[in-house]
């Protein structure tokens, strides 16, 4: 049983809760287990940066000073999305190789009574501890449900292999290491060209037209190349091509259906886990009919649809549609 | 006519070069750049940008002070660090685009004020309660800068509430108090610009 700490970050906890849900799902088919950080608090994204330089990297350093103090002998600090890894990575190689930094952080910390030793934690993406801790051959082993017939485009984004300061995944434009990944599951995995372009990230909050391009590049991209559907290891990559893929079908007058799920959930499905349990179905680009080919029957969406309107004959008051109450 | 001129934010002893260098945390290596504009090439959204990096740094060493700062570039800088790994004098050129938004914010001088904005609803919910709120954020942004594509987001919203994909209220940190102090002191040791 291998024990990590694990940073869950904000996104995880609810627009990303089906990569949370899946990692669970499949930790114990690894033996590996995951601890969060106690108390943990935002790692300030790509917005905290822009307003408070000094303060950005204390607000991480935070985190890290309390998953040292809660370490256990565990040395590795796991992260599963893009911004946490990088903000979490970047502050402790940062306060390692610059000792002005380093200081001036921790007599911020030390307004909370909290230090971080530099090089006291390695703090890794979920990816990097899977193929190269697990390893390839392992993974092989646990597949149940190989993806045969399956064309996955594999999908990096930018922050877990850019600027990877500690080189953990040795190229920052054309990794490997979830093509192989992929591969020891069986699946169809195309040399994706696009697979370190950028998504976009925040730019759907500030100019849709730049970010609807961005969007629109990598799901033509994946298109092109007949994937099935595209797969990720970030969050904010995941809701930009998943969520916004309508309003980008509607911005071009095209008609793109590419679904986007996480490794997580592909490794899930290949261990032999049912969808349900993998949070599959949460996704807006339906993954059914791509799913279909490797025999997994994802259940139709359940929610029942609002009635458009009232009956005239309703005597009951008008009150608000909950969702919650038809599931 | 002193009275209606802004605060002076600049630290007069240093020319901006070396006020954008020094509040840069780490070693920004700003000072190395060749303007080789393999930055520019190599950006996502450079396009649409009012400069690519390798004019605005150009802009910088010939002391452009507000120009730099109203200009769109760091805004529309998406975090991809392309240009950074590229870069053959390993300028932490995206670095120097977050230092350049927060001098251009405390200057009140940024063009985009959609982006400000969104860094600025992001700061706060995270100095209130410790973590991000994805729901807050949205829909202030929304009311703010896009209320016409409302009607549009309002459905991606009820389809992220049915699919359990988004919280309608934010989630509290246990020890609040101990970040806003770290983050109260901080602030004090922030370089000035």
């Amino acid at each position: 049983m291998t024990h990590y700490l694990f940073y869950p970050g904000c996104s995880m906890q609810r627009s990303a809760r089906p990569y949370l849900d899946s990692l669970m799902t499949i930790g114990p088919d690894m033996d590996m287990t995951f601890e969060d950080v106690q108390d943990w608090n935002c790692c300030g994204a790509t917005e905290y940066a822009a307003v408070h330089r000094i303060p950005s990297y204390a607000l991480v350093a935070r985190n890290l000073a309390l998953a040292a103090q809660q370490m256990n002998g565990a040395r590795t600090l796991t992260a599963g999305c893009s911004a946490c890894y990088l903000n979490l990575a970047k502050t402790e190689n940062y306060m390692r190789r610059n000792a002005e930094l380093n200081l001036v952080v921790n007599e911020a910390l030390a307004a909370g009574n909290l230090h971080y030793e530099p090089g006291s934690l390695q703090v890794r993406h979920l990816l990097d501890v899977m193929v190269n801790d697990v390893g390839l051959e392992a993974i092989r082993a646990r597949v149940t449900r190989p993806l045969t017939n399956l064309r996955i485009a594999p999908y990096y984004g930018c922050m877990v292999v850019r600027p990877d300061l500690d080189d953990h995944f040795r190229s920052e434009e054309y990794p490997m290491s979830m093509d192989r990944l992929l591969k020891a599951l069986g699946a169809e995995v195309i040399d994706f060209p696009l697979k370190t372009h950028c998504c976009g990230g925040h730019m759907t909050q500030i100019s849709q037209p730049v970010a609807f391009e961005m969007i629109r590049r990598l799901v033509y991209g994946a298109t092109q190349y007949k994937a099935d559907l595209m797969v990720t290891l970030c969050p904010m990559c995941q809701l930009n091509l998943d969520a916004y893929q309508g309003e980008v079908n509607q911005h071009f007058k095209m008609n793109y259906h590419m679904p986007v799920l996480y490794f997580t959930q592909l490794m899930g499905l290949a261990f032999g886990h049912e969808p349900e349990a993998l949070g599959i179905g949460k996704e807006f680009v339906s993954a059914r009919d791509a799913l279909a080919r490797i025999g997994v029957d994802v259940p139709e969406e359940t929610a029942v649809k609002r009635p458009l309107h009232r009956a005239k004959d309703d005597p009951s008051l008008p009150m608000p549609y909950m969702p919650e109450e038809n599931q | 006519m002193l009275t209606n001129s802004p605060p002076v934010l600049t630290n007069p002893s240093l020319n901006f070069l070396e006020t954008v260098k020094q509040a840069t945390p780490g070693d920004s290596r700003l000072t190395m750049c060749i303007q080789c504009g393999t930055c520019g090439g190599s950006c996502p959204s450079g396009q649409d940008m009012d400069h690519t990096p390798r004019q605005l740094f150009a802009m910088i060493r010939a002391d452009m002070r507000d120009e730099v700062l109203r200009s769109n570039t760091p805004w529309y800088c998406v975090s991809c660090y392309f240009c950074m790994v590229r870069c053959p004098q390993e300028v932490h050129i995206t670095d120097i685009m977050y230092t350049l938004k927060s001098m251009a914010i405390a200057a009140d001088m940024y063009e985009t004020n959609s982006a400000a904005d969104l860094s600025q609803n992001f700061v706060g919910y995270v100095e209130n309660y410790g973590r991000s709120f994805e729901f807050g954020l949205a829909t202030r942004q929304y009311l703010r800068h896009q209320p016409l594509s409302l009607m549009r987001r309002a459905s991606m919203g009820l389809g992220m509430l049915s699919k359990k994909r988004i919280d309608l209220t934010p989630t509290r940190i246990d020890n609040l108090g101990q970040l806003q102090a770290i983050l109260a002191r901080a602030k004090e040791l922030e370089a000035p610009t």
